[in-house]
Parts: C-alpha cells; sequence; structure tokens
C-alpha cells in the first residue's frame, strides 16, 4: 500500500473514533450554518446566481490562453512584473530570487493556500529568511509547526487552551481563554512586524483580464497590511484565478463569502493593479506576479474535469462534508482538504497514490449542492475511481467485480448465488472475511429470511 | 529550453482542443454582461435612493459598523470632534482632502495629514484614521476605499479605528453599480489599490467566535452627510 | 398502468418484504404488476468502485431487461438513480446510448412515481405510530426527491410524523464505502442515527432500502428502540 493511503487510514481511522474532537469540530462549524442560511435568505434566487458564478468562471477558464493573454499585458501596463512558473520548484526559485535581489531580511505573508502548495515557507526559512504568517489561523498553526486543518479556517480544530499555552511558551504572553484577548496578543505581536518586512507576500484570489487587477479576499485586514507595508509585493497565483471582467466579481465575491463563510461579504476584498503609482503616498515600490501552472494544465486537458479549475476555494464543499467533519482536515495529508482536495490532489500529485481520497467518500453530493461555482464535486469524484481502476487495477477489484458480474449476468446464478448467501449468513456473518468483516464490527445485518422475492413472487403468482 | 511562459500557454492551447460542457445549470446560462444577469437574483440593493439607505443602515448595523447621518459637513465635522473625545483619541492621521481638513481642524487631539508626510511608523501610533470613499455598496454595506481618495493603502487599515466620511449621493444599490462607477471614473488609470470595507476586521479562527479587529480597525464609523 | 417492478438485487434477497409491499401499494393503487424475473443487480457496487467496463455490461444487461416495458418503477432512490442518471453517464458514446436515455425517461423511484407521474399522495394506508425520515441522498441530490416521500407520509392516518436534526446529512452507507472505510462510515451512522434516535419516534422510514441497512445496522447494534421501515412498507399497511 502507499505510503499516502496508509498514513490516511491510520489517521482517518483513529479521528473518526474520536468522539469529542468530532463534536468540537460540529460545534464550531454550528455557527457558519445558521449565519449561511441566513445570507443566502437574501439572495433572491441563490441556485440562479450560481449559474451566474459558474457561468463567469467557465467562460475564462474554457478560454484561458486569450484571457490569461489579456490579463498579463493589462497587468504589465499597471506596472507589476509577471513571472511565470511551469511547476513548484520554478516558482520558489522566482521568489528566492526576488529576495535576493531585493536583499530581503524579513518577509510576512498573508494567507495564500498556493503558497502552502509550492511549501515555500520551508524554501525561505532554509535559504534564511525570516517569514511570519499574519493571518492568524495560519500564524497559530506556524506556531504549532502544522499543516492548515481547513484551507479557509487553518486551526478550528485547536481548542483556546492549546492556543494560550503556545502563545505562553512562543510570545510569553500571560495565560488567557478570552478568543479576544487570543487575538489581540496576535495582533500586538504582528504590527511591528509588518512594518519591519521588507517583502510582503500574498496571494490572489481573482486575476481580473479586463483591468490587470489581482483581488484579494480576506476578513483580518492582514492581507492589506502586507501588500501596504513592506516595499515589496509578491503575489503568486495560480493561472486559473483569472475572470474576463470586473463585473463578474459583483457576483463571485459575496458569493464566495456567503457560501464560505456565511457572510454577505468578506471584510476586504481588495483590487491591486500595480506597485505605488505616482502621486500615492504609500504601498510597495515593486509588485511581482507568480503565475504558476503546476499541474493546473493536466486539469485543463481532462473536459470532464475542467471545472473543478473554477473553484474560488471558498470551502463551502469542506464546511458540508460529513467525511470532513469526522476525519478531520489533517487526514488528508494535502495542501486542499475536503470533497475539492480529494478530486484535484489526484491531478496535483498522481492518482495512483491519491485515488483513496476519492474512493473514501459516500458520495452524498452535499459538496456539489454547497458549491457556488457548480463544481460536479462527488461526480468527480466516481471519474477519479474510473481512471484509477483503468490505470493501476488491484487484483483483488478485479476479481471481485468480475466476479460480480458474472454472476448479475445469469439470473439462475444470481438467484442460487442468493439462497446460499441467505442459507449461509449466520456462519458468514462470525468469518473475518472482506466487506463483511468490517461491517460487523460495529453494525448488525437483518435476519435473512427463509425466501427471497423472485421466490414468494413465482409462488404468489403461479 | 524553452521559457516557461511559451510552455504554459502551449500546454494551455493544447489542453483547450477539447471543449469541455457547460456546467449543470438552472436556468439557461444565457450570455450577457454578469451583474445584469445576476441583479434579480442577487441580495436587494434596493430600487431608489431611499431604499438603499434604508438596507444600508440595516447591513451596517449587522457588521457592527455605525452609521452617523448628519446634515452637513460642519455637523460632520461636530461628529468627529465629539467622538474623538468620547473615544479618546490621542493621535488621529486624516487624508488631505478638502472636506477633511475642516474636520481635522475642528480637533482638539494631534493631528497629522498622513498623505502629506507619510511614516508607516507614525501612523502605527495614531488612534484613528479619517479618510474619504469611492462610493457606498448598500446591497452589502461595503465601503469602497481606493489609494487616492483615502490617502494611500495603509491610513484606512493601520490605525486602530477607520472613519469615513461620504456624501448620501455617493451609495450606489450594488456592487455591480459600485464597480461600473469604478470603470467609468477610473478607466485604464486604476488606483494602485482599491477595497472593499465591509465591517471593522475581524477574525473567527479562534473555536469560530467572532472577534472585532483582528489586524485591521477594530471599530468602523460611517458619517454620511446629507 | 403497466408497471415493472424494479427490485434491487439486495431488497431481492435480504428484505424481500420491501419488493412485494412496493408491489401491493401499486396493486392497490389499479395497475397492472410485472417482474421480470432476468433482473438482477443494476451494477452499481461496480460502477462506484471504478470498474465501469463491467458495470457497463450489467447496465447493457438491464436495458434488455426492461426492453418494452412501459415504466419501470423501483422502492430504490439510489438504484433508481444509477438507472436514471449513471446509465446515460455509463454508456455515453456506445450504441446503447440512446435506449439508456429512454429508459431514464421510463425509471421512476417509487415514490417520485406515486407522487409525480400519478398525482397520489393519499393511497388510503393507515400506519398510528411516530415516523421520523432518512432522506436517501441518492433520492435527495440525484433524484430531487424530497417533499413526495413527505406528502405521501402526512397522508397516512393515524401516522405522527417528526422532522430529525442532521436532515441533510448522509448516513455513511455509500454502498462499499460502508465496508471499506468502516470507521468513517460507522462515524456517519453515529452522527445521522443519534439524530434519528432522538427523536422518539418509533420507526424511521426512508425510500432507501441501503440507507435503511445502514442506520437499522448501527441503530440495533447500539440498542436504540427505533427501527427502520421502507416508505412502502407503511404505505402497504391498510389494517
Ligand atoms: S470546490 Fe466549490 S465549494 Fe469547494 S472550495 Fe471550491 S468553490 Fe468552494
Amino acid at each position: 500500500m502507499d505510503d499516502s493511503k496508509a498514513i490516511f487510514l491510520k489517521d482517518a481511522t483513529v479521528n473518526a473514533a474520536d468522539g469529542d474532537q468530532r463534536a468540537f469540530i460540529n460545534k464550531a462549524l454550528g455557527g457558519y450554518y445558521t449565519n449561511r442560511d441566513l445570507q443566502k435568505a437574501r439572495y433572491r434566487d441563490w441556485e440562479r446566481a450560481r449559474d451566474a458564478a459558474s457561468m463567469a468562471k467557465w467562460s475564462a477558464v474554457n478560454d484561458l490562453a486569450n484571457v490569461l493573454e489579456k490579463f498579463v499585458s493589462n497587468f504589465e501596463r499597471n506596472g507589476g512584473v509577471v513571472h511565470w512558473a511551469r511547476d513548484a520548484e520554478e516558482a520558489r526559485v522566482i521568489i528566492l530570487k526576488i529576495a535576493e535581489d531585493v536583499k530581503a531580511k524579513a518577509i510576512v505573508k498573508s494567507k495564500c493556500m498556493t503558497t502552502e502548495e509550492i511549501h515555500l515557507n520551508d524554501a525561505l526559512e532554509k535559504a534564511g529568511y525570516g517569514v511570519v504568517e499574519s493571518d492568524l489561523g495560519e500564524f497559530i498553526q506556524q506556531l504549532r509547526g502544522e499543516a492548515p486543518y481547513h484551507f479557509v479556517f487553518p486551526c478550528m480544530h485547536v481548542k483556546r487552551e492549546a492556543i494560550s499555552e503556545l502563545f505562553t511558551k512562543h510570545l510569553g504572553t500571560a495565560p488567557t481563554d478570552s478568543p479576544e484577548e487570543l487575538t489581540m496578543i496576535a495582533r500586538r505581536h504582528l504590527r511591528q512586524l509588518y512594518i519591519d518586512a521588507d517583502i510582503g507576500i500574498t496571494g490572489a484570489n481573482f486575476l481580473v483580464a479586463e483591468t490587470g487587477q489581482i483581488s484579494i479576499t480576506e476578513n483580518e485586514g492582514n492581507a492589506r497590511l502586507t501588500a501596504a507595508l513592506p516595499r515589496i509585493h509578491i503575489a503568486l497565483s495560480g493561472i486559473e484565478k483569472v475572470v474576463n471582467h470586473l463585473d463578474d466579481l459583483s457576483v463571485l465575491l459575496p458569493m464566495l463569502a456567503t457560501a464560505g463563510a456565511g457572510q454577505p461579504m468578506t471584510c476586504y476584498n481588495t483590487l491591486y493593479s500595480g506597485p505605488r503609482k505616482k502621486g500615492e503616498c504609500d504601498g510597495p515600490e515593486e509588485f511581482h506576479l507568480v503565475l504558476m501552472d503546476n499541474a493546473r494544465t493536466r486539469i485543463l486537458a481532462d473536459p470532464e474535469q475542467r471545472d473543478s479549475l473554477h473553484c474560488i476555494r471558498c470551502g463551502a464543499c469542506l464546511n458540508v462534508c460529513p467525511i470532513f467533519k469526522n476525519i478531520g482536515g489533517l487526514a488528508y495529508g494535502t495542501t486542499y482538504q475536503g470533497p475539492i482536495g480529494s478530486v484535484i490532489t489526484p491531478h496535483l500529485r498522481g492518482l495512483k497514490q491519491w485515488n483513496h481520497l476519492s474512493a473514501a467518500s459516500s458520495l452524498c453530493g452535499a459538496c456539489t449542492d454547497a458549491c457556488p461555482v457548480r463544481i460536479d464535486l462527488h461526480h468527480h469524484l466516481l471519474r477519479n475511481r474510473r481512471n484509477a481502476s483503468k490505470e493501476s487495477p488491484t487484483l483483488f477489484d478485479l476479481a471481485f467485480h468480475h466476479g460480480f458480474t458474472f454472476v448479475i449476468k445469469r439470473p439462475w446464478l444470481f438467484a442460487l448465488g442468493g439462497r446460499i448467501f441467505r442459507a449461509t449468513l449466520p456462519l458468514l456473518q462470525k468469518l473475518p472475511l472482506p466487506y463483511m468483516g468490517a461491517w460487523m464490527k460495529t453494525r448488525d445485518l437483518p435476519k435473512a429470511p427463509a425466501q427471497s422475492f423472485r421466490d414468494q413472487w413465482k409462488n404468489q403468482n403461479v | 529550453m524553452s521559457d516557461a511562459r511559451s510552455d504554459i500557454f502551449a500546454r494551455i492551447r493544447e489542453a483547450l482542443k477539447v471543449k469541455a460542457p457547460k456546467p449543470h445549470l438552472k436556468g439557461d446560462g444565457a450570455p450577457g454582461k454578469t451583474s445584469t444577469v445576476a441583479k434579480p437574483w442577487l441580495p436587494d440593493g434596493g430600487e431608489t435612493a431611499e431604499d438603499s439607505l434604508t438596507i444600508l443602515a440595516e447591513q451596517l448595523a449587522k457588521l457592527k459598523a455605525v452609521l452617523i447621518r448628519v446634515p452637513d459637513h460642519a455637523s460632520a465635522a461636530k461628529a468627529v470632534a465629539e467622538l474623538s473625545v468620547s473615544k479618546n483619541w490621542k493621535k488621529v492621521a486624516y487624508h488631505g482632502h478638502d472636506l477633511l481638513r475642516p474636520v481635522a481642524a475642528a480637533l482638539t487631539c494631534e493631528n497629522w495629514e498622513a498623505d502629506a508626510s507619510f511614516d508607516k511608523q507614525r501612523l502605527e501610533g495614531c488612534d484613528a484614521g479619517i479618510t474619504t470613499c469611492e462610493s457606498i455598496v448598500a446591497q452589502l454595506g461595503s465601503i469602497l476605499v481606493s489609494s487616492t481618495s483615502s490617502g494611500g493603502r495603509a491610513l484606512s487599515i493601520l490605525p486602530h479605528v477607520h472613519v469615513v466620511i461620504a456624501e448620501t449621493s455617493q451609495v450606489v444599490p450594488d456592487l455591480g453599480a459600485a464597480l461600473a462607477l469604478v470603470k467609468a471614473r477610473h478607466g485604464t488609470d486604476m488606483p494602485s489599490m482599491l477595497s472593499f470595507i465591509t465591517g471593522p476586521s475581524r477574525t473567527g479562527d479562534i473555536e469560530r467566535i467572532l472577534v472585532l479587529g483582528a489586524h485591521g480597525p477594530k471599530e468602523l464609523f460611517l458619517i454620511l452627510v446629507g | 398502468m403497466r408497471v415493472s417492478l424494479f427490485v434491487p438485487c439486495f431488497v431481492d434477497q435480504l428484505t424481500p418484504k420491501v419488493g412485494l409491499a412496493t408491489a401491493k401499494v401499486l396493486k392497490r393503487l389499479g395497475h397492472d404488476v410485472e417482474f421480470r424475473s432476468a433482473q438482477t443487480c443494476c451494477g452499481q457496487p461496480s460502477f462506484n468502485s471504478g470498474q465501469w467496463d463491467v458495470a457497463r455490461e450489467g447496465a447493457i444487461r438491464a436495458l434488455s431487461v426492461f426492453r418494452g416495458a412501459d415504466v419501470v418503477v423501483g422502492p430504490s432512490g439510489s438504484c433508481v438513480a444509477m438507472m436514471r442518471n449513471f446509465y446515460p453517464e455509463l454508456l455515453k458514446g456506445t450504441p446503447h446510448a440512446a435506449e439508456a436515455d429512454d429508459l431514464a425517461a421510463r425509471t421512476f423511484e417509487f415514490s417520485e412515481f406515486l407522487v409525480k407521474k400519478l398525482g397520489v399522495t393519499d393511497v388510503g394506508a393507515k400506519f398510528a405510530k411516530k415516523v421520523t425520515y432518512h432522506d436517501g441522498c441518492h433520492a435527495m441530490r440525484e433524484l430531487r426527491l424530497k417533499e413526495e416521500p413527505r406528502q405521501l407520509l402526512r397522508a397516512v392516518r393515524g401516522l405522527e410524523f417528526i422532522e430529525a436534526d442532521e436532515g441533510e446529512t448522509c448516513c455513511g452507507f455509500g454502498g462499499l464505502f460502508s465496508a471499506k472505510f468502516p470507521m468513517i462510515s460507522t462515524a456517519m451512522a453515529q452522527v445521522k442515527g443519534g439524530a434519528l434516535a432522538r427523536t422518539g419516534a418509533d420507526y424511521v422510514v426512508s425510500s432507501d432500502p441501503s440507507c435503511l441497512l445502514q442506520i437499522g445496522g448501527w441503530l440495533s447494534r447500539e440498542g436504540k428502540p427505533i427501527l427502520p421501515l421502507h416508505i412502502a412498507e407503511v404505505l402497504a399497511n391498510d389494517a
């Protein structure tokens, strides 16, 4: 078994059995459900609004070459510098080179999953730069030395007592159980760091082709500060983040906030078109944008799953996913957790090693219903399963399903098999058979009836 | 080796040779300007100016932003001066704008035209920042500031309190209208930063419990003239 | 109307009373009911496991079994979703595509058939018990059925209907998922089963016998005093 799968199975099993932690996650999400429903109720037609949001992304992604070209030419006209990275390694090299060129010492970052994807912090720290995550959740996860648990709510699994201890240990602050006070500790600690940093690194939620602006969504104001105070601004973005028109944001920004966090609008939605302009009093002297592929074109080349590039990383699919809620975000072992992570990780990191995430789903479809841009998430899990069984079938699966199909193609054999199955069920239940053993560990089966439906029907209708 | 840019574009062009189906839509997916097409489905921003003001007031209240309506600019200056006293502000930074200078002049505490001699360390020490704005979105309770309307990038985010002084005529019904106005006003010469501010800075990162004032302002006042 | 019954393979073998009840209700409403004994399994286990090639064989076979049937009615949201939504996907681009679309249009889930196709909500049933309902995900999200079973239950004489918390939460069955990832599946059963048990109802009713296998199996193991029952069994009860 591949490592990633073995680790997943172990972690998922342990976490699924941890009732306290599951209750904690459920409680933490409780407020989200209420607020989301309140906000959704303000939409006069949420379902049709989803149409508009998904079409805005669909039309950009399906014309990616042209839209990206237009974006880049407008962005460059505004005075920013564009860099291209085919993969994670190239992106890291570009960013390290910029840091070296500007003789940076301190770097402040705002939350950006794309930088997680390329493990940028490790690379920067290895090169000797001090890097601070400024988003509260990311800051806490950085101190914990742990990956984000949820790509929108990075430390939602950590209890306040643990955060207080963490701050006492690393920042020397007095213990407290008030979320408010804990937040203020981080606020005070980070203020000077923004001022002292040479480079601010952010992500981008949208690249607006028409105007050459990048749009960044956040609640805390840390991205605003990160892009305001340091003299260099570097943004890292996947190439799929484009939209055609500024006007598309009129739908995408509020829906991202409502679907993902139950807000009317995220607190700060900021458009950056370039470095400080003539006549402006502050802002960075240089603005670098790294546009990265890193397997996105591989997803693009799969027309069935191309829509997974519509993703605006709102997090709604995680929030409603029973798998996510029961195994937790860390068990995935991926940058992107939850349904969207299970869909795209096999494309980003290899189907053979990551198909188990697509298999670990009851296919309930809650994610697909929640997705504001209508990604066909749970059906893509099925498609990944299909592709995986073509690419690297397991002998057991082949034998099982060929055998099963052999039987169901022959009604007499099916009836006979059924009769034997029913007759021996009391015994079978006790044997450590594949599937049966796993079922019986926690659940009963109904008592097998003496006669099948087909037998009774025949007897009734003779 | 070919360069990364051409490689990526070649991959994209190759990938797009096969068409992808449209998403499963509820409606017919007829093309058109997004905000126009979606207007009847999105949250209401009001049909009349009066409706919009009502919706705006509701939204700001839910966001825990404070709306103060005043009849004229003199009263706006007076309202800010009162705030500065009741909140015990020691230092206030403001954007150098004709409408804001009289407001600053009415303050009894130390005040400073931040964009005239920008200094981030000094700004960090200010209790409040006073700015104008581009527009206000009734539908969502968002205030659009820009690096030109609001004294650069930091003034509206670094001080602990943000005060916006605007006129009722700046209120637009919805986000689509605000974005259209931005394009009409700035065309291809956009301010380097435009930011929709929707309530005071907030976080829910600790146990998903709402805390105001994560990194940006803890308090947001909108003083609406007229 | 002449109705061809589509009885899921595990209903045939494990819970035949669900099939019999389905037939009984349809007959009571005056329909001709047939059971084509050449049918076996719709192939969903293989389809969900990624084995689409063998699943396709099962699908093609099912097309021939139900060829010529006016309407096909099955007491399972999941198996009907397989025929309605996934056969067309599975057989897209093959010579069987048109027939798959045709069968999809003729196939109905039991409660859907009663309410949407026949326009019947009161089938003359009596059942003086407290009942809560579990929406199978396939019925709810693939077939978009939510109100239909509730309308049917509300018309049953004597029946007291209670909605449960976690209304749109999956029970964790997911076919072979329940045995491939037993701990995750069980955790999901705890969430769902717990909410259902808290209603204090006598029965948890569903249009999906596969969900009932999971929910019932967990409730029974945990000794909770609430029993699984298929909606057809409730509607068949007229005494
Ligand atoms: S897949 Fe959809 S729901 Fe999930 S994060 Fe992306 S946009 Fe949000």
